[in-house]
C-alpha cells in the first residue's frame, strides 16, 4: 500500500519558484531517503508530507488523506500516526529535556506519571543522554537537542517518522549510534520513514529509496544501489562529488544491471 | 502599484487579518469552555498574570484611590458636600478606573510578555511541532491563558477597587476632615448592583479582548504586515498588541459604559 503520495506538487514563496511539479511515492514499511544540495527545498518538501505547507497546486496523499485539502481536524487525525524530527528540533524550549520527552505521552496517552517517568528514562537511556534530564534546551549542544528531538519523535511508537537531517551535528559514533537505533526500531515497529539527510552513503544502508531533490524537482526515486549508477546527469554528479567514483566501479555496474 | 491599489491591497490585508483573529477567538473560547481543562497550566499562568500583578495593582488602586479623593474633596468642598466623598470615589473606581486602569497595567505585564512568548514560539517552529505531535496549540498554548486572563482580571480589578476605596478613606478620612461614617454611607447609599455588574462585565470583557490580542497577535506573528521575523519580528508584534489592546480597551469601555448607563 502507498503511505506518502506526490502527485505534480507546485510551491512558490513569493516570486521564488521551490518545488515544482514534484512526483514521489513510498510503500508501506519502506525508508525513503531524500537528498540534495542545501537550499533545494528538502525541507519545504518535508513539511508539504506534515501538512504544515500546502501546494500550490498538486496533490500530497499521507495515508490516505489528502493533506493540501484537509481540516485541521483531519489533519490531527493523521497526525497522531507521526513522528517528526524538525530540522532545528524545535523542542519547547521553556519545558526541560525530560517534560519535553514527556509531553506527547502526557497530551496523548492516559499513561500514570511512573509509566511515563519510566518511559522517558528508556528513551533518554536510547540517546544516550542520562545527565540531561533536567536542562533547558538552551543549555544544549546542538547534537544533544537533535537526540532529544528524536526520543520525542519515537516516544509514541509512530507508524510514520519523518527525520530532517536527524545526525547533523553529531560525531561519527553518535551517528552510527543513531543508524544503529533507526534500525532496530524499524526491525521492532516497522514503520514507514522519510529521511533527510547529507550523510551519504552512510545514510543509504537505511534506505529502500533514494531520492534526489535537485533543480526545484524530484529527479529520481530509486532503491540506493539503482540510484549509484544512474545515468541521470544530476543524479551522477551528486553521486560523483558525494561519494567519489569508487562506487561505480565496472564490476558493481555489471552485478547489479 | 497605484495608491488605489496599495489601499486595497492594505485594506484586503486587514480584513483577512481580523477575519484570521476572529476565528482565532473562537476556537480558543470554545478549548477554553470544554473539557479537558489543564488545571496545572491554569494556576501556572493565573499565578504569572494574575498574582505577580499584585504589587503593581495595588500600588496604582491605592494612588488612584488616593487621587481622586483628593480631588474630589477639593471640589465638593466648595458646594459644601463632601459627604458625597466616598459615592464619588465608590463609583468612579468600580465603574470605570477599577477595570480600566487594571486592564492596561495588566495590558502591560502580562499582554506583552504572552505575545512575545508565542511569537517566539511560532518563529522556532515549536507550534509546528505541536501541530505534528497531533498536541491541538490552542487547547495546550492559549486556552489556558485565556481562561487564566479573564478570571486575573475580574480578581484584579476586585483588589484594585478595595485598595482605591481604602486609599480614598485614608486621604478624605485620615488626612481630610470626612467623617468615617459619611465617607461609607455616602458609599453603600449610592453604590447599586447594576454598578458592580458593570464593573465585573467591564473586568471580564477587558479580559478576553487584552489576552484575545496578545495571544493572536503572538500567533500570527509570521503574517505581520512589515515582516515578522525574528527578535525585531516578535518585538514589532509585541508594540502592536499593546498598542492595539490598549486602545481596544478604551473603546470598549466607553460601548459598555453606552450600552448599560
Ligand atoms: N517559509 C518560507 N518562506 C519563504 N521562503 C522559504 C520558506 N521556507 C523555505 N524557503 C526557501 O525555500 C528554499 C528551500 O529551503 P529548504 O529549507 O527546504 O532547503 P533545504 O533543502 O532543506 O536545505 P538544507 O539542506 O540547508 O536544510 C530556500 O531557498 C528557502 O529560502
Ligand atoms: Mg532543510
Amino acid at each position: 500500500m502507498k503511505i506518502i503520495e506526490l502527485e505534480g506538487v507546485c510551491k512558490s514563496f513569493g516570486k521564488q519558484e521551490v518545488l515544482k511539479d514534484v512526483n514521489l511515492s513510498l510503500e508501506e514499511g519502506n525508508t525513503l531517503v531524500i537528498v540534495g544540495a542545501s537550499g533545494q527545498g528538502k525541507s519545504v518538501l518535508l513539511k508539504h508530507m506534515l501538512g504544515l505547507h500546502r501546494p500550490d497546486s498538486g496533490k500530497v496523499r499521507v495515508l490516505g488523506h489528502e493533506l493540501g485539502k484537509a481540516s485541521e481536524r483531519e489533519l490531527k487525525e493523521v497526525r497522531k500516526h507521526f513522528g517528526v524530527l524538525f530540522q532545528n528540533a524545535a523542542l519547547l524550549d521553556s519545558l526541560n529535556v525530560f517534560d519535553n520527552v514527556a509531553l506527547p505521552l502526557r497530551q496523548r496517552t492516559s499513561l500514570s506519571s511512573k509509566r511515563i517517568a519510566e518511559r522517558v528514562h528508556e528513551l533518554l537511556e536510547m540517546m544516550d543522554l542520562p545527565e540531561a534530564h533536567d536542562k533547558f534546551p538552551a543549555q544544549l549542544s546542538g547534537g544533544m537537542r537533535k537526540r532529544v528531538g528524536l526520543a520525542r519523535a519515537l516516544s509514541l511508537d509512530p507508524q510514520l517518522v519523518f527525520f530532517d537531517e536527524p545526525t547533523t551535528g553529531l560525531d561519527v559514533h553518535k551517528s552510527n549510534e543513531i543508524y544503529r537505533l533507526f534500525h532496530k526500531t524499524r526491525e521492532k515497529l516497522g514503520y514507514t520513514g522519510v529521511i533527510v539527510s547529507h550523510d551519504v552513503p552512510k545514510i543509504f544502508k537505511l534506505a529502500d529509496e533514494v531520492a534526489l531533490l535537485a533543480e526545484r524537482t524530484i529527479q529520481v526515486s530509486l532503491p540506493p544501489e539503482k540510484f549509484q549508477i544512474s545515468e541521470n546527469p544530476l543524479v551522477s554528479s551528486f553521486v560523483n562529488t558525494t561519494m567519489g567514483p569508487v562506487y561505480i566501479s565496472e564490476n558493481e555496474e555489471s552485478r547489479i544491471s | 502599484m497605484g495608491p488605489v491599489q496599495a489601499l486595497g491591497e492594505t485594506s484586503l490585508y486587514y480584513i483577512n487579518f481580523a477575519g484570521k483573529m476572529t476565528l482565532l477567538l473562537g476556537q480558543c473560547i470554545w478549548a477554553a469552555i470544554t473539557p479537558p481543562y489543564d488545571w496545572r497550566a491554569i494556576l501556572r499562568q493565573i499565578n504569572f498574570i494574575g498574582a505577580r500583578s499584585m504589587g503593581v495593582i495595588i500600588l496604582t488602586g491605592l494612588f488612584t484611590g488616593m487621587i481622586l479623593s483628593l480631588q474630589g474633596y477639593h471640589l465638593l468642598s466648595q458646594y459644601g458636600s463632601v459627604s458625597a466623598l466616598g459615592a464619588g470615589v465608590g463609583n468612579g473606581l468600580i465603574r470605570e478606573l477599577g477595570p480600566v486602569l487594571t486592564a492596561l497595567m495588566v495590558i502591560g505585564r502580562a499582554g506583552s510578555a504572552i505575545c512575545a512568548e508565542i511569537g517566539i514560539m511560532r518563529n522556532s517552529e515549536q507550534i509546528d511541532a505541536l501541530s505534528c505531535m497531533a498536541i491541538d496549540p490552542v487547547r495546550y498554548l492559549l486556552a489556558p491563558k485565556f481562561t487564566a486572563c479573564v478570571f486575573s482580571m475580574l480578581l484584579l480589578s476586585f483588589i484594585f477597587d478595595v485598595v482605591g476605596i481604602f486609599g480614598g478613606y485614608i486621604v478624605g478620612v485620615a488626612l481630610s476632615d470626612v467623617s468615617s461614617g459619611s465617607y461609607f454611607q455616602g458609599m453603600a447609599d449610592a453604590i447599586y448592583f447594576s454598578d458592580v455588574k458593570m464593573g465585573l462585565y467591564k473586568a471580564a470583557v477587558f479580559g478576553i479582548v487584552t489576552v484575545w490580542i496578545a495571544t493572536s497577535k503572538g500567533y500570527f506573528v509570521h503574517l505581520e504586515r512589515l515582516g515578522g521575523f525574528g527578535a525585531e519580528g516578535v518585538s514589532r508584534a509585541t508594540t502592536n498588541a499593546v498598542v492595539l489592546s490598549s486602545v481596544s480597551i478604551l473603546l470598549w469601555d466607553y460601548l459598555i459604559s453606552a450600552l448599560m448607563i
